[in-house]
């Protein structure tokens, strides 16, 4: 075999395993798409979010307050090697409530999350004056938002960038423009097969978003992924005002506010509608009515890859061991646990403690 | 203002113009929008309101404007002006700002004449005070009757280059010089085109009496130059190029005030492109077209487009498209059948055909520099994020293979101007890289929105 | 640098760039009014801080941006003088409004 590893697919979940095979000296060859592929990763909101995620399931409760807690060093890894800055900050994070209702809620959402960490997850429910000492430009129509001190972000373009070039730093082969025919399991490895060639290597681990189902199903795997797309619209660069990340509006490190986002079912159309734009913008308005006199630069659609129940899926195949899909939406939170513990997994070096709670089997109904 | 039309027109230039015009009369339910207070788009900026005087340099061929604007307003078709266009994409609801709230218009058919933009000139400097297009000058003359003052040098090539020089020399703009940046070829290269240009004499002969009145002038023209660049800290204080004439060449230093740069028009297909409307490469004008039949009938079932916005045609062809699209309008809309369309039509295409007959000469005399396409390292590329082509080469090298991924990576055509003065430069250097053409290469993935719009504009709407 | 055509007698309105008063002819864009009073920038760009003019007075390099009126990043080039109209320099990226 060519390689100890192919890794399909060259976003953030496809990189940072192939950064973190590379990194432990294997072999590994990535092959991404194309410069029109739909790109789950040009549609992230840059959070490093812990708040909130795995309320319903515990295991991504952990998982998440795990994956945040490895960021700061992949930060300075990926820095050292490349020398690539990718404006992380664990700044800590809003969610607004804007309700009573919506409150209580969220109340309840994040003491599951603290009961399922058994006490790390870190909170703090603020009242609107509470809130306004950190974000003076807030409405009234805010009521108040549930805090985590354990929340950041960062630009993913960066992120992703950075990621590419520590695999260039550990000498992984980069083949873009790639469109997957068929993968074939023989003769105790895999191959890929492109219209610009076949690649042969041990273990393939298959991270290529939507195109999980496709290309899981050759090698034995069912992955239920499920398509979502989120509208998202960037301002013109303003003055630092907004220095934690809220879930729905965030300044970046060049000062541009980013504004989110939408869920919607629409299949493979990652394109605008005046509708969903004029209601984030409403949106963002109400929350910062200073906002109603900054200009818009641009608004576009992403299709985020989502599972059934929303948690990501780490699989090795039955019927082909040694091939591996990981589909999930959260790329740039679990980016160092996917350097890590998954690549490790992977490798067969490492056996994480809940990667076995986020297979496929969960979807399947038991018989009788 | 309704919310409906049988026929919405983008862009009051020359092509918009004549459709609308002709749409009225044919008994269609036409509405033209166009960003500008005035009709005229670009070439017949301000043609209502420009002075005698300005009127007397810039020529006779701007006075065809304030006919046909004439022939507009008169025409009973309505006119929204002041009205750009933030929001089109492929359910074609053509989303305008007007006196700051959002209005959204529909119609049962879309032309689209939105025209042409200068093509990038990029070079070391190029961003510096004082540096302009030569478009600028232009509409700074027919908008505000300004001329400049200080020294003044012209630089690039095309038509429009020597209209301008042939303007200002009118004016009594003294030029310092004019730098030619046409590659190599000159007039004998071209001649095969010229026989083929020749119905198009007129054209031909105003060319030539520029080029002696510049002569006449005594303005110094440089030709086979290379290394051309700006210099100065805050502000242009000159511009510095080698001559290359055989073995040797000199280095030359003049300074200026102002520099006029132009590499010739492109089409602005961003409208098209949000419509879905099908785009094509031509290699032999180092630009996109977009994909349309003689009637402007796109690959998009309601959608045609007229002018500049679809290939470089010029103003005159432009105005003939524009017809046949009015025409072509009528028949899809039930106002004339296919015989009067085509008895109408016979005339018009016949001008048509002499109006381009001139194109391919023009396109070989004037064809763009790569100095120009792919700019030395340290020349910014994107003007609004400041990122410069060593950056952007930088990025394919690691495997960015489209402009798309490179903007990702470097933020390249992130800025306010979302790629205007950067993406065919972007796309260029791809493809020197790569070694990929410029159809594989592609384009930057356009998005809304096509004008400014604030937050609050967007949600009141 | 530039300066008028003779006898373009229009119409005139006085307004402030910076701290001067200026009379420029009525209906020309800011862009063009400054232009003819001789400013050395309009701007200074956000990453590096640099001067910049107007480029393509036509709305699609974004380089005319300056604060008009109080309201910054506005496109000079599309937006008419009027009488005692107020025109600064944009600093880098537009400050937050503090007031609507």
């Amino acid at each position: 075999m060519e390689y100890d590893f192919i890794v399909v697919g060259g976003g953030l979940v496809g990189s940072s395993i192939a950064y973190g095979l590379a990194r432990q000296n294997y072999k590994v060859a990535v092959l991404d798409g194309g410069d029109r592929s739909f790109r789950a990763s040009r549609g992230n909101f840059g959070l490093v979010w812990v708040q909130g995620k795995g309320a319903d399931f515990a295991p991504y409760a952990q998982w998440t307050g795990q994956a945040a807690d490895l960021w700061p060093e992949l930060v300075a890894e990926l820095a050292n090697k490349t020398g690539i800055g990718i404006d992380y900050q664990r700044s800590g994070g809003m969610h607004f409530c804007l309700d009573e209702a919506e409150w209580d809620e969220r109340v309840q959402e994040m003491e599951k999350v603290r009961e399922h960490t058994y006490g790390s997850f870190e909170y703090e429910m603020l009242d609107h004056a509470q809130l306004k000492k950190h974000i003076p430009q807030i409405s009234s129509a805010v009521l108040g938002a549930s805090y985590s001190p354990q929340d950041g972000h960062v630009n993913p373009l960066y992120l992703l960038q950075a990621l590419q070039q520590g695999m260039d730093y550990h000498q992984v082969d980069y083949f873009p423009g790639q469109a997957l025919d068929r993968i074939e399991a023989k003769q105790g490895g895999f191959f890929a097969h492109s219209t610009q060639g076949t690649l042969s290597a041990e273990k393939i681990a298959i991270c290529a978003g939507l195109n999980n189902r496709r290309l899981g199903e050759m090698l034995g795997m069912d992955i239920p992924v499920v398509v979502d797309r989120g509208q998202i619209m960037i301002t013109e660069r303003l003055q630092p005002f907004l220095n934690l990340p809220t879930l729905h509006v965030r300044q970046t490190a060049e000062g541009t506010v980013q504004i989110g986002y939408s869920h919607e079912d629409v299949g493979l159309d990652d394109g605008t509608s005046p509708s969903v734009l004029q209601k984030l913008a409403s949106r963002a308005v109400s929350m910062f009515p200073l906002l109603a006199r900054v200009g818009l630069v641009r608004a576009w659609g992403a299709l985020r890859v989502m599972t059934p129940d929303h948690n990501p899926i780490y699989q090795q195949s039955v019927t082909c061991p040694g091939a591996f899909t990981v589909t999930c939406h959260s790329g740039v939170t679990l980016a160092a646990m996917h350097a890590g513990p998954v690549a490790g997994w992977i490798a067969g070096s490492d056996e994480p403690d809940l990667i076995n709670r986020f297979s496929t089997d969960r979807f399947n109904v038991s018989p009788g | 203002m309704k919310s409906h039309y049988q026929l919405l027109v983008i862009g009051a230039g020359p092509a918009g113009l004549a459709a609308a015009a002709d749409a009225a009369r044919l008994g269609i339910d036409v509405a033209l929008i166009d960003e500008q207070i005035a009709p005229g788009g670009q070439v017949y900026r301000n043609v209502g309101a420009a002075g005698d005087r300005v009127k007397d340099y810039l020529g006779r061929d701007y006075l065809r404007g304030e006919r046909l604007v004439d022939e507009f307003l008169q025409s009973g078709a309505t006119y929204i002006n002041n009205a750009p266009v933030w929001y089109l994409d492929e359910r074609l609801e053509t989303g305008i700002l007007l006196d700051g709230a959002s209005h959204f218009i529909s119609a049962d058919r879309l032309l689209l004449a939105t025209g042409a933009q200068e093509r990038p000139m990029p070079l070391p400097g190029w961003q510096l005070p004082g540096v302009m297009t030569a478009g600028a000058g232009q509409i700074l003359l027919k908008s505000a009757a300004m001329i400049p003052s200080g020294r003044l040098v012209l630089a690039g090539a095309g038509p429009l280059l020597l209209l301008i020089a042939w303007q200002y020399l009118r004016a009594g703009v003294k030029i310092e010089a004019i730098i030619d940046t046409a590659p190599g070829s000159g007039l004998f290269e071209t001649l095969p085109c010229l026989a083929r240009a020749l119905p198009a004499l007129d054209y031909l002969l105003k060319g030539l009496s520029f080029m002696l009145a510049i002569k006449k002038a005594g303005i110094p023209v440089y030709k086979a130059i290379d290394n051309l660049r700006v210099e100065g800290r805050e502000s242009i204080e000159s511009v510095r190029f080698n001559t290359v004439r055989g073995k040797s060449g000199t280095e030359i230093s003049i300074e200026t005030d102002t520099l006029l740069l132009h590499q010739g028009v492109i089409p602005n297909i961003r409208l098209p492109l949000a419509a879905g409307c099908k785009v094509e490469w031509d290699a032999q004008q180092q630009d996109w077209k977009v994909a349309k039949d003689i009637w402007g009938q796109s690959s998009v079932d309601r959608v045609l487009v007229a002018g500049d916005c679809a290939g470089i045609v010029g103003a005159r062809a432009g105005e003939l498209q524009g017809r046949l699209c009015a025409l072509e309008s009528a028949h899809q809309l039930q106002k004339i059948d296919l015989e009067q369309r085509d008895r109408v039509a016979k005339g018009i295409k016949r001008s048509l055909q002499r109006q381009l007959s001139i194109r391919p000469f023009l396109d070989a005399l004037y064809a763009p520099a790569q100095a120009y396409q792919l700019p030395h390292d340290e020349t910014l590329v994107c003007r609004c994020e400041e990122v410069n082509a060593g950056q952007i080469r930088q990025a394919v090298r690691m495997g960015c293979v489209g402009p798309n991924q490179v903007k990702a990576f470097t933020r390249c055509g992130m800025g306010p101007c979302q790629g205007c003065l950067c993406a065919s430069t972007v796309a260029a250097l791809v493809a020197d890289e790569t070694g990929a053409s410029m159809e594989q290469v592609g384009y930057f993935r356009v998005r809304p929105p096509f004008k400014p719009i604030t937050l609050g504009e967007l949600a009141d709407s | 640098m530039f300066r008028l055509v003779e006898d373009s007698g229009s119409d005139t309105v006085t307004l402030r760039i910076e701290d001067r008063e200026y009379a420029v002819p009525a209906g020309i864009s800011v862009a063009a009014a400054v232009l003819l009073c001789g400013v050395d920038k309009v701007r200074n760009t956000p990453v590096t801080d640099s001067p910049r003019l107007p480029y393509c007075m036509m709305g699609i390099c974004f380089d005319c941006l300056m604060r008009i009126d109080g309201v910054p990043n506005r496109q000079a080039c599309q937006v008419e003088v009027a009488q005692n109209m107020t025109i600064e320099y944009q600093q880098g990226a537009a400050e937050l409004l503090q007031q609507e």
